[in-house]
């Protein structure tokens, strides 16, 4: 089944000059591996196309249930020079709950999440 | 020694709720008021202060605060640390120290100030010597923009902080140190943690860390069941408890708002985050992927497990300069097709820009309503009630950037109908002050620390 980010993590995004960065954190500790698991760079890279002109990188934190996202080239320059609404990325977190993972149907009845 | 150490943070950044240090002093126990002022930018916008004024060049709010706490400072014996010397350490420290003795506090007040971190006067020396402050974004040398740099700092961190705190002086006034070096410095000053004890200093980071943002670590800014958070209007600022083993408890008054939990605190650690195996400050290297984090009771979240590894050999430098003009300029369209209006808008804006011949580094426009947080992410809008035309122009000719904002209200009167929303006026013309991260050989920094009395 398709399961929205929303549903399984909540996230907080910051900037370092035109890198957004995007904790993305399981809800719940079970969720994590999911999240690890479908929740991969390149998938990032697609679902922000056209803001993110830059590279994707990933890292995990398991010992807090999370991955952090950087994207590169994406506040319009970053700092002072942005043009954006959003120069500091900070809705980037929800930008990247909204993205849809496959999840199969026996392992989302397993989460409760079905 | 103490066994317990408790350092609260009163700013989340220059400008924050102008209550929370004094609320953080006076509704409960705290040894330590921690006090970040400086965002990026913020030593360009003080060197020009003070090229207008000697005397300024520094956060100025700071010393009317400073009035209103120091009899609690010196009745309780907390200790403050604050980077709010800007370019002007000394104005900010005599200003402080001219309000203690207008309350009676001559010879019962010293303050505690560390410079050397500013090397805007020495930028041509370094360059002829070959440091070249390389962009760490872009790789471009440093002399690409020579010519129009505002502001050059190197960030400092715990230790000169840590050598003013041995001296005894109540409060200690920093430059551009690190945010994390004033949560970190009490630390290392209370629990006489070695300057290469890794893991130690990396926990006093990652406390810093926590607690810099104010109450982003306390329920502000909290996506986690944000609903529920109680009494936000009376919110709690942060508070780190720690113990001499490097573990901590964030914390913060009791009756006071907002929420201290294992999400929250997830949250703000992830916060501005890059590679988290390696946090860089002037002090150590800290691990985040080794931070270990356990509900310790009502908003109270226990922090342990933190490793470190040894500092690098660079300061980071903040280099500001200038880099040309920026206008932004907002009208509001209606129900019905207020997006379709709003779009029209635009390329009626963007035909009369062509036809008066100007150039932009870059022009953008969104559309609040539709798309300006999440772009092509947020989908079709179905019907809004309004969408709000915001352009923006950037450039290095002011003059044209001047015209654009002659070019807005116009609209309003030769453009699609329904439209309101242009109060305030024509749009401001900001000048950009860019900034330039770049890293300087440790050597090259010697910081200077001095005491003065009240």
């Amino acid at each position: 089944m398709k399961v929205q980010l929303v549903k399984l993590a909540h996230a907080r995004s910051g900037d370092k000059g035109d890198t957004a960065n995007v904790g993305l954190i399981a809800l719940r500790d079970e969720f994590y591996p999911i999240l690890a698991r479908e929740v991969t760079q390149s998938r990032v890279k697609q679902h922000f196309r056209g803001i993110c002109h830059g590279d994707v990188e990933r890292f995990e934190l398991p010992n807090l249930g999370a991955l952090n996202f950087l994207l590169h080239h994406s506040l319009g320059g970053g700092g002072t020079l942005s043009l954006m609404t959003d120069a500091q990325g900070k809705t980037f977190s929800t930008a990247l709950l909204r993205m849809y993972i496959d999840i199969p149907d026996d392992e989302a009845r397993g989460l409760g999440l079905s | 020694m103490k066994q317990k150490v408790r350092i609260a943070a009163g700013q989340g950044f220059w400008g924050d709720l102008p209550d929370a240090p004094v609320r953080q002093v006076e509704e409960g126990p705290i040894d330590y008021l921690m006090l970040d002022y400086l965002a990026e930018v913020t030593m360009s916008i003080m060197q020009k202060q003070k090229a207008r004024d000697p005397n300024a060049g520094y956060a100025r709010d700071f010393v009317p605060l400073m009035r209103q706490v120091i009899p609690a400072l010196i009745d309780r014996n907390i200790r403050v640390t604050a980077n709010a010397g800007g370019v002007n350490v000394k104005g900010c420290a005599t200003a402080v120290l001219e309000q203690a003795r207008e309350l009676g506090f001559a010879g019962k007040l010293s303050v505690g100030i560390v410079t050397g971190d500013d090397i805007l006067a020495r930028l041509d020396e370094l360059l002829d010597r070959n440091i070249e402050l390389r962009n760490m974004d872009t790789g471009e040398p440093l002399a690409t923009v020579r010519d129009r740099i505002q502001s050059a700092n190197a960030y400092l961190g715990a230790a000169p902080i840590v050598e003013a705190l041995n001296q005894n002086v109540q409060i200690v006034i920093t430059g551009r140190a690190t945010d994390t070096g004033l949560t970190l410095a009490p630390l290392i000053h209370e629990f006489g943690w070695s300057l290469n004890d890794w893991d130690k200093l990396a926990a006093g980071t990652i406390a810093g860390h926590i607690i810099e943002c104010g109450a982003q670590a306390s329920g502000g800014n909290c996506q986690y069941d944000w609903q529920n958070i109680p009494d936000m209007a009376n919110v709690g600022f942060p508070i780190a408890e720690a113990n001499p083993d490097g573990t901590f408890v964030i914390t913060k008054h009791e009756n006071t708002g907002g929420r201290v939990n294992v999400p929250s605190i997830k949250e703000q650690l992830v916060y501005e985050m890059g590679d988290p195996h390696e946090y860089i400050t002037p002090d150590c290297v800290a691990d985040f992927t080794t931070v270990r984090l356990e509900d310790a009771g009502k908003d109270r979240v226990r922090v342990f497990g933190i490793k470190g590894r040894p500092a690098t050999e660079f300061l980071k430098v903040s280099i500001s300069y200038s880099a040309g003009y920026k206008a932004v300029g907002t009208l509001v369209y209606s129900w019905p097709d207020a997006y379709l209006k709003a779009q029209a808008a635009d390329r009626i804006l963007r035909g009369r820009l062509d036809r008066l011949g100007l150039k932009f580094d870059q022009i953008l426009t969104e559309f609040v309503g539709v798309n300006a947080t999440h772009g092509s992410l947020a989908g079709d809008p179905t019907e809004p009630a309004e969408v709000q035309l915001r352009v923006g122009v950037r450039g290095p000719n002011k003059a044209m950037i001047e015209r654009f904002t002659k070019e807005i209200a116009p609209l309003i009167l030769t453009g699609p109908p329904a439209v309101t929303g242009f109060a305030g006026g024509r749009p401001k013309v900001e000048e950009i002050v860019a900034y330039w991260p770049a890293l300087i050989p440790k050597q090259e920094i010697t910081p200077i620390v001095e005491v003065l009395k009240a």
